[in-house]
């Protein structure tokens, strides 16, 4: 479905970013990327999107050379970035504006369901809490039916309870609709609940130095203290502390 | 979408929508002027005070009845407010369009923008004597001062508002595809609107001060001629009444604004409210 080749990128300003990234994605697989900060993971993202250039390489989405954004691909960042003048609602018809009203109005309906704020569609966005706002981005980018969603950190901001609801929610939603999707996170549970692969990204120049399969439905151990040793491996023993920490936040959590 | 506003909470967000016109929006903010007005009143015709150089308000109320039943005061007051509405228009479609332009392109700030600080930072009636040799002492020279006044608080209000939109949601915009129109008109535009409203406003009310100081260049009619009129004459009841006319028609020209562009910035205000 994904298929990223040979991707490398450099900015007009230093060094290089990204070097040779190889990665493909099967329809309806969920990948992770995890790494350190700093060592492109957004900037892949980016690229994926449509939203930055490659300096070399394609990204192809079923077939089709990604130069610029691609209905079929939708994006989910990190902050909610609704717009503060349309209403919930608004926001969420925002990328369908070009269908009829009848089926736009059934869309974002069937979308308000789906996130649970029915009852929230006329409000405006400053009116939302946080996890509220990144529902309601979610929703938006599900409307216009991509095939593709990139996850950006997306519940970085969030309190430990909301992220957990809304990480079993997308988890859920990708399964249903056989979404393809590439989730950015720094959270290594979180790359462990919401992906069937993590890829772990090594720094200067970014690429992809080993992926870990996640086992579906069964025992995450193996798999988490592959990733643990890996990660602990690749970016310095501080980040194998962080991962125990977030062993035990969800050991509490669920 | 209709059941969805059928709902109880969604409604909130409605309710709020609708214009609501208290009374006591508008009698508080009347309290004090009329308090002191009665006061003063009261000391002017008990003795307290002469009246002669503050005449009492019944005396500024009766000198506006008889300017206004003569005819004179439409007559000001249409010269005036047409003076300020195309001084305005001029000076606000100027600084729209140039603000958008060196918001826009960083190039053109560069260049543009140092000179027009500079040009900004020349007192404006310094441009009289020039505006009257190169335009006369009549009409022209009077509106090109008020444009002169109107155009740098909105040049630089709107520059400021374009420079500062949030590339993430132009990234937005980018990730749905929307052409360079839809650009504008969907995120752009409403995005500077609530800065471009204020920088209207502020380009409203310096147009109402470069009036008079147009008016005083030397004019037949209008009220900064009333004001000259009621020096020359010795009758503080003339000046004072043509500055509660000032008043009046600057305030009301400033809500006049605001509400029409209240409807479009329903999103921003209501926290405001209490
Ligand atoms: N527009 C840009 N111009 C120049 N350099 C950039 C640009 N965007 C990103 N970079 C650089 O590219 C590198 C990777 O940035 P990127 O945002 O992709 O990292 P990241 O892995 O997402 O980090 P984090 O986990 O902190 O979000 C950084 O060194 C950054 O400084
Ligand atoms: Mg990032």
């Amino acid at each position: 479905m994904l298929h990223i080749a040979h991707v490398s990128k450099a900015f007009a300003r230093g060094g290089p970013v990204l070097a040779d990234v190889d990665l493909t994605v099967e329809r309806g697989e969920s990948v992770a990327i995890v790494g350190a900060s700093g060592c492109g993971k957004s900037t892949l993202l980016r690229i994926i999107a449509g939203l930055e250039p490659p300096s070399r390489g394609t990204v192809t989405v079923a077939g089709e050379e990604i130069r610029t954004p691609h209905p079929m691909v939708g994006m989910i960042f990190q902050e909610p970035r609704l717009l503060p003048w349309l209403t919930v609602a608004e926001n969420i018809a925002f990328g369908i504006t070009s269908l009829p009203g009848s089926e736009r109005t059934a869309r974002v309906q069937e979308a308000l369901d789906l996130i649970g704020l029915v009852e929230h569609a006329s409000k405006w966005p400053r009116e939302l809490s946080g996890g509220q706002s990144q529902r309601v981005a979610i929703a938006r980018a599900l409307v216009a039916r991509p095939s593709v969603i990139l996850l950006d950190e997306p519940f970085s901001a969030l309190d430990a309870v909301t992220r957990a609801d809304l990480q079993r929610h997308m988890r859920a939603l990708g399964r249903r609709m056989h979404l393809t999707l590439v989730i950015v996170t720094h959270d290594l549970e979180e790359a462990l609940i919401l992906g069937d692969r993590v890829a772990i990204m090594q720094p200067n120049p970014g690429r992809i130095a080993k992926i870990v399969t996640v086992p579906g439905d069964g025992d995450t151990d193996l798999a988490r203290r592959e990733l643990a040793s890996s990660f602990a491996h690749l970016s310095g023993a501080r980040n194998a502390a962080v991962l125990e920490g977030a062993r035990v936040e969800y050991a509490l959590t669920s | 979408m209709s059941d969805v506003v059928g709902h109880s909470p969604a409604l909130t967000a409605v309710q709020r929508a609708a214009p609501r016109f208290s009374l006591r929006d508008i009698a508080v903010p009347l309290l004090l002027p009329l308090a002191l007005g009665l006061i003063w009143e009261g000391a002017v015709s008990g003795g307290f005070a002469e009246g002669r150089l503050m005449p009492a308000p019944s005396t500024i109320i009766a000198t506006l009845g008889e300017l206004a039943k003569s005819g004179e005061l439409e007559v000001h007051v249409l010269a005036t407010t047409s003076r300020v509405a195309v001084g305005f228009l001029l000076g606000s479609i100027a600084g729209v369009l140039v603000g958008a332009i060196t918001g826009h392109f960083a190039m053109s700030r560069r260049v543009l923008d140092p000179t027009l600080q500079a040009l900004r930072a020349i007192p404006s009636i310094a441009w009289v004597p020039l505006f009257i040799l190169w335009l006369g002492i009549f009409e022209a020279s009077k509106i090109a001062l008020i444009a002169v006044g109107v155009f740098f608080p909105v040049y630089l209000g709107v520059m400021g508002a374009i420079a500062s939109v949030d590339r993430k949601l132009v990234e937005v915009g980018r990730i749905f595809r929307l052409n360079s129109l839809q650009l504008v008109s969907r995120i752009l535009l409403p995005a500077v609107l609530p800065a471009s409203v204020v920088a209207l406003r502020g380009g409203l009310g310096l147009g109402w001060m470069f009036v008079v100081a147009a008016e005083f260049m030397g004019a037949a009619e209008g009220l900064g001629y009333l004001l000259i009129d009621g020096q020359q004459t010795g009758r503080p009841d003339l000046i004072i009444a043509a500055i509660v006319v000032f008043a009046l028609l600057g305030k009301a020209s400033d809500a006049l604004l605001a509400a029409a562009a209240k409807p479009f910035l329903r999103w921003q205000d209501s926290y405001q409210k209490n």
